[in-house]
C-alpha cells in the first residue's frame, strides 16, 4: 500500500485533523496578504487588497466556476463593455503591433503615467508570423482576420475580447484589459486592426 | 548538457529576431561562450558565502556557524533539503532567507531591519544575503527536497499558500496560477514550470538560488517571487513576508523528492 501514507497527508491537508477548514484559510490568506506588502506602494497595495467580485469568485472557484456562477460572470461582464461612440472599431494595425509587444505599464517600477500602457499580447500569443518570441498561454492569433473573417461582427467580437475577456468566457486568464483600465479605447482599436485589418502581417 | 542546451535555446532567440543588432547577438554568444569555459559563476557566490558564513561579524562580532538552520546548531550539511520548517525558538515557519536573517540577529546581534537590508544586489552593491544562501544551498547539493508537512503551522502555512497561489488581484487580474498552471506553456520564449505537478516542480523549485545570465548575479527564491509579484502589477513584496514563506511551503510539497541542484544557471 504504497499510496497510504500520501492518502493520508492528503486528509490532513484537506483540514480532517488539525488543518484549516476552507474559510479559514481564505481569511487567514487575506490576512497574510495584506501583511505582505506593507513597505510597498499603498495605492497599490489597496488595489491588490481589495478584489472585485469577478476576482473573488474566480479566485474562490480556482478559475473553474459552476454554470450559474459562470452565467453570472459573463452577464455582467458583457454588460460592461463599452464600444467607441464613434462606431468605428478599427484603428492602425501598425500601432496596434506596438502595443502588442509592449510590456510598459502598472508595475511598481512604471513611474512615467504619461507614458501609456502596453498589452504585452505576445507574451501570451503567436500574432505575426514574424514575430517567433510568442507565448503560448493563449491560443495563436495567426491569420486571425483571413480565418475568421474581418466585417463588423468580428470586429465587435474582437473588441469586447480584448476589453473584457470574462464576457465570453469567464475566469478567463486573459487580463480584462478594457474593463480595469489598462488599455484605451483607441489602444484596443489599433489591437483590433492588427488582427483584422487585410493589410495587417497577421493576415498575409 | 545544461550548457549546451542554454546556448541553443539563446542562440534560438537571438537570430531570427530582427529587432537585435547582429553584434549584440554575437556579444551575448561570447557571453555564454565564457560562461562554457568557466562553469557556473553561482561558484564565486558560494565560496564568498562560506567566508562570510565563519567571519566574526555584526555588533556581537560572531560568526553564524552555530545557526541552527533546523538540523541543530551548526549543521549546514543537508538543513536547505528540509527548508521550509517551523523552527521553536521563533515559533513560526520559516525558509532559507528569513533564517539567515533570524541567525544574523539572535548570532551576530544586528537589528532586524538591518539583518535584512538588500536582501537583493544591483550593480556595485553586492548582497550578503545571496551569497549566504548560495552557500547554505550548495550545502545540500544532490540530496532530495524533503521539508516537512507535520507541525500544525507547516499545515497551515500550505493551506495560505495555496490560498495565495490562486488569488487573482490587481489591473491584470493575474495569480501565480495564471502562469503555473499548466503543462508545456511559454511566455515568449520562456518556458514556465506546471509548480502543482511535481514533474515539474521537482525540477525548477530545487534549482534555485540561481546564476541568473541576464542579471549577471545570484538571484534567491525570495527574489523569483518578488519578481513574480512585480509581472503581475503587485506592489512590492517584503522580504521574508509570511505570504513568501506560504508559498514556498506549497511549492515545496509538490517538489518533494527532488534533487537539490541548487545554486543553479539560469537565462
Amino acid at each position: 500500500m504504497k499510496f497510504l501514507p500520501g492518502l493520508l497527508a492528503f486528509a490532513t491537508l484537506a483540514g480532517c485533523a488539525g488543518g484549516l477548514s476552507d474559510d479559514e484559510a481564505r481569511q487567514r490568506a487575506e490576512r497574510v496578504f495584506r501583511e505582505s506588502f506593507s513597505h510597498g506602494n499603498r495605492q497599490m497595495a489597496a488595489k491588490v487588497e481589495q478584489q472585485d467580485e469577478v476576482q473573488a469568485l474566480c479566485t474562490r472557484y480556482r478559475n473553474e466556476p459552476p454554470k450559474d456562477v459562470a452565467d453570472g460572470i459573463e452577464r455582467s461582464q458583457a454588460a460592461s463593455i463599452r464600444y467607441p461612440a464613434s462606431g468605428k472599431l478599427l484603428g492602425d494595425w501598425r500601432q496596434g503591433e506596438k502595443i502588442a509587444q509592449d510590456g510598459y505599464g502598472l508595475r511598481f517600477t512604471d513611474p512615467d503615467t504619461q507614458r501609456p500602457n502596453g498589452g504585452n499580447c505576445y507574451n501570451c500569443h503567436r500574432i505575426a508570423p514574424a514575430e517567433i518570441s510568442f507565448g503560448t498561454i493563449g491560443p495563436s492569433l495567426a491569420r486571425f482576420g483571413a480565418l475568421r473573417g474581418t466585417g463588423e461582427a468580428t470586429q465587435r467580437y474582437v473588441y469586447g475580447k480584448i476589453y473584457d475577456s470574462q464576457a465570453s468566457l469567464a475566469c478567463s486568464q486573459m487580463p480584462r484589459f478594457g474593463h480595469n483600465g489598462v488599455l484605451s479605447e483607441a489602444q484596443i482599436m489599433h489591437l483590433v486592426a492588427l488582427l483584422l485589418d487585410p493589410e495587417s502581417p497577421v493576415n498575409k | 548538457m545544461p550548457f549546451h542546451r542554454l546556448l541553443a535555446g539563446m542562440l534560438a532567440a537571438a537570430v531570427p529576431c530582427v529587432c537585435m543588432a547582429q553584434q549584440d547577438t554575437q556579444k551575448e554568444v561570447e557571453r555564454y561562450r565564457q560562461l562554457l569555459a568557466e562553469g557556473n559563476p553561482a561558484d564565486l557566490f558560494e565560496a564568498r558565502g562560506e567566508e562570510l558564513w565563519k567571519a566574526p561579524r555584526g555588533p556581537k562580532q560572531t560568526s553564524l556557524e552555530q545557526c541552527d538552520l533546523g538540523l541543530g546548531p551548526g549543521v549546514v550539511k543537508g538543513a536547505f533539503a528540509h527548508l521550509p520548517r517551523y523552527f521553536a525558538d521563533t515559533d513560526r515557519v520559516q525558509d532559507l532567507e528569513s533564517r539567515l536573517v533570524t541567525c544574523r540577529v539572535t548570532l551576530q546581534g544586528f537589528k532586524p531591519e538591518d539583518a535584512a537590508k538588500n536582501p537583493f544586489s544591483a550593480p556595485g552593491r553586492a548582497s550578503d544575503l545571496e551569497a549566504l544562501a548560495s552557500f547554505v544551498a550548495g550545502q545540500s547539493r544532490g540530496m532530495k527536497l524533503d521539508a516537512p508537512l507535520r507541525h500544525p503551522k507547516e499545515i497551515e502555512a500550505f493551506q495560505i499558500g495555496e490560498q495565495l497561489f490562486y488569488r487573482r488581484a490587481g489591473p491584470h487580474d493575474f495569480a501565480c496560477v495564471s502562469c503555473h498552471g499548466e503543462n508545456g506553456k511559454r511566455i515568449r520564449l520562456q518556458d514556465l514550470p506546471k509548480l502543482t505537478d511535481p514533474g515539474d516542480a521537482r525540477k525548477i523549485f530545487t534549482s534555485w538560488p540561481a546564476y541568473r545570465v541576464s542579471q549577471g548575479t545570484v538571484r534567491t527564491m525570495q527574489h523569483r517571487l518578488y519578481d513574480c509579484y512585480w509581472q503581475m502589477r503587485h506592489p512590492q513584496m517584503d522580504y521574508a513576508s509570511e505570504a513568501s514563506i506560504a508559498l514556498e511551503v506549497f511549492m515545496a510539497k509538490y517538489a518533494s523528492g527532488g534533487e537539490i541542484s541548487a545554486p543553479g544557471l539560469k537565462r
